[in-house]
């Protein structure tokens, strides 16, 4: 291998054939080429789509009550399960749970100021709420503890409602009507990784209070302890399970009690990238083979060119492993350079759109009090991956040479040396 | 140095099948000087490709050097034409894109010896061949009479035994034919075997023994001293061969 004659042998037949060689490897650049760029573009969605996840806590689950569809411990079912502020504190008490927040759902979302007005969703939250659906604050406060405990008529507005209802007015302090009560503008928000605001958010004890809940909730949201798939599922359960021993039901019963554990999803859509990744490597490594075969055949030609050469090189003392190593070195050196200029070129473009991108994310942060709302981050291919395919390209070159070579092996010097 | 025992070689199989070389019993001896000579197709290619190991044979039996070569694996034939033998074609067979002292090294770089080392035993040889001056030219660069010669010092700078020769002087005109000839009969006298085939009366004449292949035997061997005689005999034949 490290044969500085049997590298200035090959280098001197691939500078005397430059066309054929360029040719030969034209095919392999181009396919590793076309295939950084495909893992870059697989890359720059999945971790654009990631980021996006990662915004909203992953290990979110929400929670909410329904009828019962399975009998129960002699009751029947089609009954109606009543989650109360205590159910919120058997939650809180759970502890996995990190944050948690219980809602009301009131009717009828009419919201105005002066004579501007529209409909709306207003949630009914506990000041939690902010950390599990990952809210991010434009201006003024979130819901707290305060709100709660004195059922304060205290209103977060999301974004898009404040800029239709106030025009860029000053808002904190004003009065706005949610269903004909007033309430006090006391902040500005918006949704972690959500393009629309269109949510209002007011004290769950202010909302039971004013609209008539009682001490009524309809569903939970919270976030978990959890590293793993399991570890949420896990405590999903435990949670499912504590409701239903106090509210009798089955805990297998989704339609007495819904939940949505983002977790899950998360990993699903992130499965879904690892086999769209999966997918690329086959069409890459695809276009790879079509490389590889051209380099096949090329070779195949050479070596009939070349047949009088190897016929006189054997008749003199050439080996058949001899030739067989100067047919494969120079396949694998055509293979491997060329295959890295692709390489080069290949991460090279992509590394550049990867500039473009964060610039253009940016600019989309600095206007959007950063947060960047973007779906292909770092289209970039990692320094383990282009090893992967530096190797696998020397693979394709011994691949590519092995059949011209071994025939190359067979060429007998006295068919070679005929004189015709 | 080379014994024949009835050497049969034929070609293709079956009924396509050609009978070459029909029993070959031949001895040449240590520092001969010979020439095979015969009409067009006799097999005169054949039998010389077997005393080369470029080629095997299918019954009777080839010591070379005491040595018995049959059935030999394509390595060892490989090295053994590398050690012992050198070769000169009618059409030089130089390789192209290498220059004269390149081509002339090549046989040592299949022995292992170092480039530098190499490249410096090849200008000796050039040296010797009147070729010093074309030692960095291309072979399309040299006349048919100085690619003989380049070819000629490869053959030799392995130091071989025996030189086989086809037609090395098919492709050249008289005078440089007998240049080539002068250099071969050189060699010789410097103890080196030298086989050659041709099927020009004139040029066997200048080796010490020709052998007459026909019908795939060997119909005649004619010493030196008989040669005057044996010239006038054929010579009718051999201008139409
Ligand atoms: N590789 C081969 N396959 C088939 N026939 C061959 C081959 N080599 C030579 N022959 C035939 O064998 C005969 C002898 O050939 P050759 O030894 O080259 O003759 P010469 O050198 O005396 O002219 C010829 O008829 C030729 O056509
Ligand atoms: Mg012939």
């Amino acid at each position: 291998m490290f044969d500085i004659d049997k590298w200035q042998e090959i280098i001197a037949t691939i500078k005397k054939n430059k066309m054929r060689t360029f040719l030969t490897g034209f095919s392999v650049a181009w396919g590793i080429f076309m295939l950084m760029i495909l893992l870059g573009s697989g890359n720059g969605l999945s971790n654009g789509v990631a980021q996006n996840f990662m915004r909203d806590a992953v290990n979110a689950m929400w929670m909410w009550s329904g009828r019962t569809s399975i009998p129960y411990q002699g009751m029947k079912e089609n009954r109606q399960i009543r989650f109360t502020n205590s159910d919120y504190d058997l939650i809180k008490k759970i502890p996995e749970t990190e944050f948690a927040s219980g809602r009301y759902y009131i009717s009828g979302n009419r919201l105005a100021y002066g004579n501007e007005f529209g409909e709306y969703t207003a949630i009914t939250c506990h000041p939690e709420l902010k950390e599990v659906e990952s809210i991010e604050m434009v201006q003024g406060r979130f819901i707290n503890e305060v709100d709660i405990l004195q059922t304060r008529k205290s209103v977060v507005l999301g974004q898009d409602i404040y800029d239709a209802l106030f025009k860029k007015q000053e808002a904190i302090g004003e009065y706005i009507k949610i269903n004909n009560v007033p309430f006090k503008v006391v902040g500005i928000c918006r949704e972690g990784g959500g393009t629309r605001h269109r949510n209002a958010y007011i004290p769950v004890s202010t909302g039971q209070k004013v609209f008539n809940g009682a001490n009524r909730l309809h569903n939970f949201a919270l976030t978990i302890n959890a590293q793993s798939i399991e570890e949420s599922k896990a405590v999903e359960e435990k949670v499912r399970a504590a409701l239903a021993r106090k509210h009798k039901f089955d805990p297998t019963d989704r339609a007495a009690l819904g939940s949505y554990n983002k977790l899950e999803n998360y990993l699903q859509t992130m499965r879904i990238f690892q086999a769209i990744k999966i997918f690329i490597w086959i069409i890459g490594t695809g276009t790879l083979i079509a490389g590889v075969v051209g380099v096949s055949n090329i070779m195949l030609i050479v070596v009939k060119e070349r047949t009088k050469e190897i016929g006189i090189r054997k008749a003199i003392g050439a080996s058949p492993s001899s030739v067989v190593g100067l047919i494969l070195l120079e396949s694998i050196l055509i293979t491997t350079v060329a295959g890295y200029i692709g390489l080069v070129l290949g991460t090279g473009l992509m590394e550049g759109l990867n500039f473009f991108v964060e610039q253009q994310y940016a600019t989309a942060a600095a206007s959007n009090n950063g947060n960047g709302d973007i779906i292909f981050r770092n289209p970039t291919v990692s320094l383990n991956v282009a090893a992967t395919a530096t190797m696998l390209l020397v693979i394709a070159g011994a691949i590519a040479g092995y059949i011209p070579a071994k025939r190359a092996a067979r060429i007998k010097p006295i068919e070679a040396l005929r004189d015709e | 140095m080379i014994r024949l025992n009835n050497v049969h070689k034929s070609y293709g199989t079956g009924s396509n099948s050609l009978h070459v070389l029909k029993g070959i019993n031949l001895e040449i001896e240590e520092g001969g000087f010979v020439s095979i000579m015969g009409s067009s197709g006799s097999g005169k290619s054949t039998l010389l490709n077997i005393l080369g190991i470029l080629d095997n044979y299918d019954e009777g039996s080839y010591y070379l050097n005491g040595m018995l070569v049959k059935e030999m694996s394509e390595k060892k034939a490989a090295q053994l034409r590398n050690e012992m033998l050198g070769f000169v074609f009618q059409s030089f067979n130089l390789i192209s894109f290498k220059n004269a002292m390149e081509n002339v090294a090549l046989p040592l770089y299949y022995q292992g010896v170092s480039r530098k080392k190499r490249n410096k035993i090849a200008h000796e040889y050039l040296d010797k061949l009147g070729l010093l001056s074309w030692a960095e030219h291309m072979p399309n660069e040299l006349s048919g009479g100085q690619k003989q010669r380049v070819a000629i010092a490869r053959s030799l700078i392995t130091q071989p035994k025996i030189i086989v020769a086809d037609e090395p002087t098919g492709a050249l005109d008289t005078s440089t034919s007998y240049e080539v000839m002068e250099i071969l009969k050189e060699i010789n006298e410097d103890g080196i075997t030298v086989v050659i085939v041709t099927h020009e009366h004139d040029i066997a004449a200048m080796t010490r023994q020709i052998i007459r292949l026909k019908d795939g035997i060997i119909s005649e061997i004619i010493k030196n001293g008989d040669l005057k005689q044996w010239k006038h005999q054929y010579s009718k034949e051999l201008e139409i061969a």
